[in-house]
């Protein structure tokens, strides 16, 4: 309790942080008025069009991640899982990139979004077939590294079959993940599906629990192992598919926050949920005010950031704690 | 309550894994459920708990078990996989714990009356020293009592455990058996599958010997494990003796059985 507690004021901290960085020179008195009615008509426009749905997409990106990874590590047993290995960023990456592709990403401001959730819908009903009729978890695995690779495969044949290099370089851009002018239509269509795949998720904390002892002895704990799931799976999809319909792959931050938080724990799987979900937005957030200090003028993707330190990183943990990762 | 089997039959793809079984058990009793590799004792527990389609009627008491969902069956029976698995680097404690999860409504911490079960499934187990320690970093016969503790605390009508005693030294697995004794009195139906002859003759009230996915025989140890029956179905020969605590079957060498099939 007092590590999430500990957690929220961080991510609450880097939420208001974030809010005040940007390259537009406002002070932060500037900010604040922007922010609530008055100061003037500039301040208003960065503060509440540009800054605070950047803000919000950081941290509720960032607690889907993390709250993703944790629940994948917990119902797979494995510490390696994360969004990316059951397919569904990568599926979902593809539905983007095929609007790109058709060119309606110009035509709807809803177009690429929509595109996103339909790959990542896509992802989740081709596993949920597959699992249902062979139910283990290590099918699970399998068929998610196998869609992984597929919807890999295909997005190097759109980049292949792109029209100009300008639309392969939009592409690409966008495969780099970035939280960069998301307007708060965006926040209006990925916070709702995100918060409908965190409570799903948190449903699931029993199950992950007694799957701790394996599957027969989870479900011999009363855990009915197709719903539960149904539940992650539906869950991480939605939380996941949301977050990279707006933010395109930010990858590591599911994998690393479980490494990073289940020691402060008492290693029991639910009992990571929020604090992983908590780390998850501070990391998002700092990695994302980052990008903005690193390079002033913008560019750098906090995509290529998240992975540039989550890599090196998750290999010194490795080093360090081979033996402690379970 | 009664544990009645009548016809229940299994096969995995091609094979016969159980070919009619049928027993009508009284609750209170230790069945010592034994058989050579192969005979089919796990496919019957893993049947029991829902784990495999069978076919035929399995019922505990008024519960149909092939009609039951998951949460209601893990109120009725607590079941020890043979494979031991334990993920994370969990406290035994917080292992033990996990037993509670059927009677606790989501969300819902312990109560005093998880706390008193947790505490007398691990004295049972005689893990109670352990409680501190992580469960993967105990030795094999550590980790099965901690695992046989998650399954005590479950406190159901019927527990059933697949091959509890092996990896126990001498003394836990006498402790084991008197904790089962225990479980029986209770009014518990306790259903384990064991190798050790001896512990099966000492302790069960009742032996179910299964060859090859039948059931030869149900009754007490004294007349099930005959060495007739050790002879055809284990295909050894034994020496047996009695003190006033109970048998002693030490198998000693192979025979060939004498009959075909």
């Amino acid at each position: 309790m007092r590590l999430s507690i500990s957690l929220t004021l961080l991510a609450l901290a880097l939420f208001v942080v974030s809010l005040l960085v940007g390259p537009a020179e406002l002070s932060s008195g500037d900010s604040v008025a922007g922010l609530f009615a008055g100061g003037g008509e500039a301040a208003a426009i960065i503060m509440r069009e540009i800054r605070l749905p950047r803000a919000i997409l950081g941290l509720a990106i960032g607690i889907s991640l993390g709250l993703s990874g944790a629940v994948l590590q917990g119902f797979l047993r494995n510490p390696l899982a994360e969004p990316g290995v059951i397919g569904v960023s990568s599926m979902a990456a593809l539905g983007a990139v095929l609007v790109f592709y058709s060119g309606l990403a110009g035509s709807s401001l809803y177009a690429l979004p929509a595109g996103a959730l339909f790959g990542a819908l896509l992802a989740v009903l081709i596993l949920l077939a597959i699992a249902a009729r062979q139910g283990s978890t290590l099918t699970l695995i399998l068929a998610g590294v196998a869609l992984s690779s597929l919807a890999g495969a295909l997005t190097s044949l759109v980049l292949n079959l792109s029209p100009n290099p300008f639309a392969s370089y939009e592409i690409i851009f966008w495969l780099l993940g970035s939280l960069k002018d998301r307007s708060m239509e965006f926040v209006a269509i990925a916070l709702p599906l995100m918060a409908v795949g965190w409570f799903l998720i948190s449903l699931s904390a029993r199950a992950i629990d007694a799957l701790s002892l394996g599957e027969e002895a989870a479900s011999s704990l009363g855990i009915h192992m197709g719903r539960a799931r149904f539940m992650i799976v539906a869950g991480v999809a939605l939380s996941v598919g949301a977050a990279t319909a707006v933010s395109g792959t930010i990858g590591f931050i599911g994998l690393v926050v479980p490494h990073l938080i289940r020691p402060l724990t008492n290693r029991m799987p639910s009992s990571l949920l929020l604090p992983a979900g908590l780390g998850g937005a501070a990391l998002l957030l700092a990695a994302d005010i980052a990008a903005r200090i690193v390079l002033p003028a913008g560019e750098l993707n906090v995509g290529v950031l998240t992975a540039l330190i989550g890599a090196p990183f998750f290999l010194w943990l490795v080093v360090r704690a081979r033996r402690e990762m379970l | 309550m009664n544990l009645q089997v009548k016809n229940l039959s299994v096969v995995l793809g091609k094979r016969q894994v159980l070919d009619a079984i049928s027993f009508d058990i009284e609750p209170g009793q230790v069945i010592g459920l034994l058989g050579p590799n192969g005979a089919g004792k796990s496919t019957l527990m893993r049947a029991l708990n829902g784990h495999i389609a069978a076919a035929g009627a399995m019922q505990l008491g008024e519960h149909d078990l092939a009609a039951i969902g998951p949460a209601q069956r893990a109120r009725l029976i607590a079941y020890l996989p043979q494979q031991r698995t334990i993920g994370w680097r969990l406290s035994v404690r917080d292992l033990v714990a996990l037993g509670r999860l059927p009677w606790r409504a989501f969300g819902q911490r312990p109560n005093a009356r998880d706390e008193s079960a947790i505490a007398r499934a691990m004295a049972m187990a005689d893990i109670a020293p352990l409680a501190d320690r992580v469960a993967k970093e105990l030795s094999g016969g550590e980790q099965a009592r901690v695992l046989m503790a998650r399954a005590i605390v479950q406190e159901t009508p019927l527990l059933m455990a697949d091959e509890p005693a092996s990896g126990l030294d001498a003394a836990h697995q006498i402790m084991l058996m008197q904790s089962l004794k225990r479980l029986a009195a209770e009014g518990r139906t306790v259903l384990v599958s064991l190798h050790d002859l001896t512990l099966a003759a000492r302790w069960c009230d009742q032996v179910m010997l299964l060859n090859e996915g039948k059931l030869a025989a149900l009754g007490t140890p004294e007349t099930v494990l005959s060495d007739e029956n050790l002879a055809i179905i284990y295909g050894v020969t034994a020496h047996r003796a009695q003190d006033d605590q109970g048998l002693v079957i030490a198998p000693v060498g192979l025979r060939k059985a004498s009959t075909g099939g």
